[in-house]
């Protein structure tokens, strides 16, 4: 039998009850949030349990929400049960001043360098991983570019001295 | 003349054997093709580890994404794969369309699949016959670039450009294709074949490529699996996981092709499975063409779907129609507010599923804007692929990963 997104919604409700809420199907992609020190249990049962198999992260990134205070940061998780070729999506919310959430890097090794890059513009702390550094940025960068608190250039500025970017 | 002296360096007794060497391969070295370092810890020749550092032409596309409409962004999505771009292209567009709600006509779908598999092909290539380069045949690389040119070309008589391509519009194209066009397209469907059938009997059964590639970088379906790869790379290690057939896009549903896998997951394996790809983009285009070529009358001059809200005006009503002026006006300045709403999308791009989530909060730039980028995520497993071979291996191993620097750091 196929997996359905009604039966996943049932099994994650038994489980962790609260834990697991709005449940939601946005253009048919199964999504729906999770407190923030559960997300690794439920990656962990979503993993393991044979009529789930979500066994093929396909995405972790992080998202900046500056309106929503003490839930600033999301955490996003795309899986796959590559059997049943069902697809799911699930976020879980951490507060911007201590933004810990579990490491997914001992389940899946792909989360490694994922949860490196979401620390390296968010700032996310993953606790558990073993080489929480910055990937793409500079070493000595001091902040988190892609939090909202971070404007890019005003393009209209006239106080460079462009003449070594050829504009001069 | 001056007398030379040798002069020894004076180790302890047995401490020869535990030295190992730390050699810097990259960041800039013609044989990794891109920008790429690896910091690896030799013992002789055999690699004890290796530790990547990436993110040298990183140009913060999530970020700038964030101040451009959605047209502006697709010349972000031209430089992540710059070999296969068209994909990037299409997979943006179709992301687009999938959170505004678009439904695009059947021969809008065709012509997209044309340009992705000449997209496809044009990617493949380059990675195999570089494969090539790094064992020793330069030939087959110079050679077929030829064929790459004619698929440029095609391209160019599609939108101008050739390798940062901007390809397409949403809803569809920005002009129909020409029948030079298709003319070109009908050289490259008529001389391409037996190009690459002379670029696979340079390789397949060569004994010195065999023994370059043959169980070196190796990968078990599970590992890959685990790490996250896709596309040809995982289907190397026998997983048929395919995007065109698994969550079917700009109705692939409507062809007739298989997933060809591998086994080992090493270094031929992936050369063999890109080979058969090619060949199987070439049954595609085949096909696409020949649905193209039986729409008739009116049908025939369809290339983008009806929606005056996201796709520009022709440029004569924009010149003489007050309502397209107006139309013109608000997509080129990106005026037209987008609908509120998650949506993630992905293709199968030359490396593999090419991710685009899209989080709307319905202004006229997107809230957030995250590429999956396969390079990125396959490209961790390097070090386990090859540790305990030699250095001449792991150079191998990298081209036939197929690592593009654009789409690694985004």
């Amino acid at each position: 039998m196929a997996l359905t997104q009604e039966h996943i919604q049932q099994r994650l409700t038994e489980k962790f009850g609260d834990f697991v809420s709005n449940f939601e199907s946005p253009y048919g992609l199964l999504s729906f949030e999770v407190a923030k020190d559960q997300n690794l249990k439920v990656l962990q049962f979503l993993f393991q349990e044979a009529d789930l198999n979500f066994q093929f992260l396909t995405d972790l990134t992080g998202v900046n929400y500056p309106a929503n205070i003490g839930r600033e940061l999301a955490v996003v998780y795309h899986l796959h049960n590559l059997r049943d070729n069902v697809r799911i999506r699930f976020t879980v919310y951490a507060d911007i001043l201590s933004p810990d959430v579990f490491t997914a890097s001992k389940l899946f090794s792909a989360a490694n360098w994922m949860e490196r890059e979401t620390y390296d513009f968010f700032g996310v702390n993953f606790v558990g991983h073993n080489n929480l550094k910055r990937i793409l940025n500079a070493d000595e960068m001091d902040y988190f570019p892609l939090r909202k608190e971070y404007p890019l250039e005003d393009q209209t500025r006239i106080d460079k001295d462009d003449e070594m970017f050829g504009r001069g | 003349m001056t007398e030379h002296h040798q002069h020894h360096i004076k180790l302890p007794e047995g401490s020869i054997e535990k030295q190992t060497t730390t050699l810097n391969v990259g960041p800039t070295h013609p044989a990794t093709h891109g920008v790429f370092q690896n910091i690896m810890e030799l013992d002789g020749e055999q690699i004890v580890s290796t530790e990547q550092t990436v993110g040298y032409i990183h140009r913060a596309f999530e970020k700038l994404a964030e101040r451009r409409p959605l047209y502006q962004i697709t010349t972000l999505t031209d430089r992540l794969n710059y070999c296969s771009s068209p994909i990037n292209n299409m997979g943006w567009h179709l992301t687009c369309e999938k959170l505004l709600g678009v439904q695009t006509p059947k021969r809008v779908d065709y012509l997209r699949i044309i340009i992705m598999e000449l997209a496809r092909i044009s990617d493949h290539l380059i990675c195999n016959s570089i494969m090539g380069v790094d064992t020793g045949a330069y030939t087959g690389f110079m050679y077929i670039m030829q064929y790459r040119e004619l698929i440029y070309e095609i391209y160019e008589e599609i939108c101008g450009s050739r390798l940062t391509t901007n390809i397409g519009r949403i809803g569809g194209f920005e002009r129909n294709f020409t029948n030079t066009a298709f003319t070109k397209l009908e050289k490259f469907l008529k001389e391409y074949p037996a190009a690459l059938r002379e670029l696979q009997n340079l390789f397949t059964r060569n004994r010195i490529f065999m023994e370059r590639t043959i169980g070196t970088g190796p990968i078990s379906a599970e590992r890959a699996l685990n790490y996250g790869f896709t596309g040809p790379n995982l289907r190397a290690a026998g997983v048929d996981y395919d995007v065109r057939v698994h969550s079917p896009y700009s109705s692939y549903e409507d062809f007739d092709f298989t997933i060809p896998v591998g086994k080992n997951g090493d270094s031929y394996d992936r050369f063999l499975v890109r080979n058969e790809e090619m060949w199987q983009s070439l049954s595609i285009l085949n096909q696409a063409y020949k649905k193209v070529q039986e729409f008739k009358g009116a049908e025939a001059e369809v290339f983008h779907a009806d929606i005056p809200e996201y796709y520009l005006p022709k440029k004569e009503d924009v010149y003489t129609k007050m309502e397209s002026l107006i139309w013109h006006f608000k997509i080129v300045m990106g005026e037209v507010d987008m609908p509120k709403g998650e949506v993630y999308h992905s293709v199968e791009a030359g490396n593999g599923e090419l991710g685009f989530y899209l989080i709307s909060d319905g202004g006229r730039t997107p809230f957030r804007l995250h590429f999956r980028r396969p390079s990125f995520i396959y490209y961790q497993a390097y070090p386990e692929m090859v540790v305990g071979g030699m250095l001449s291996d792991a150079i191998v191993v990298m081209s036939s990963l197929n690592l593009i620097a654009g789409e690694l750091d985004a």
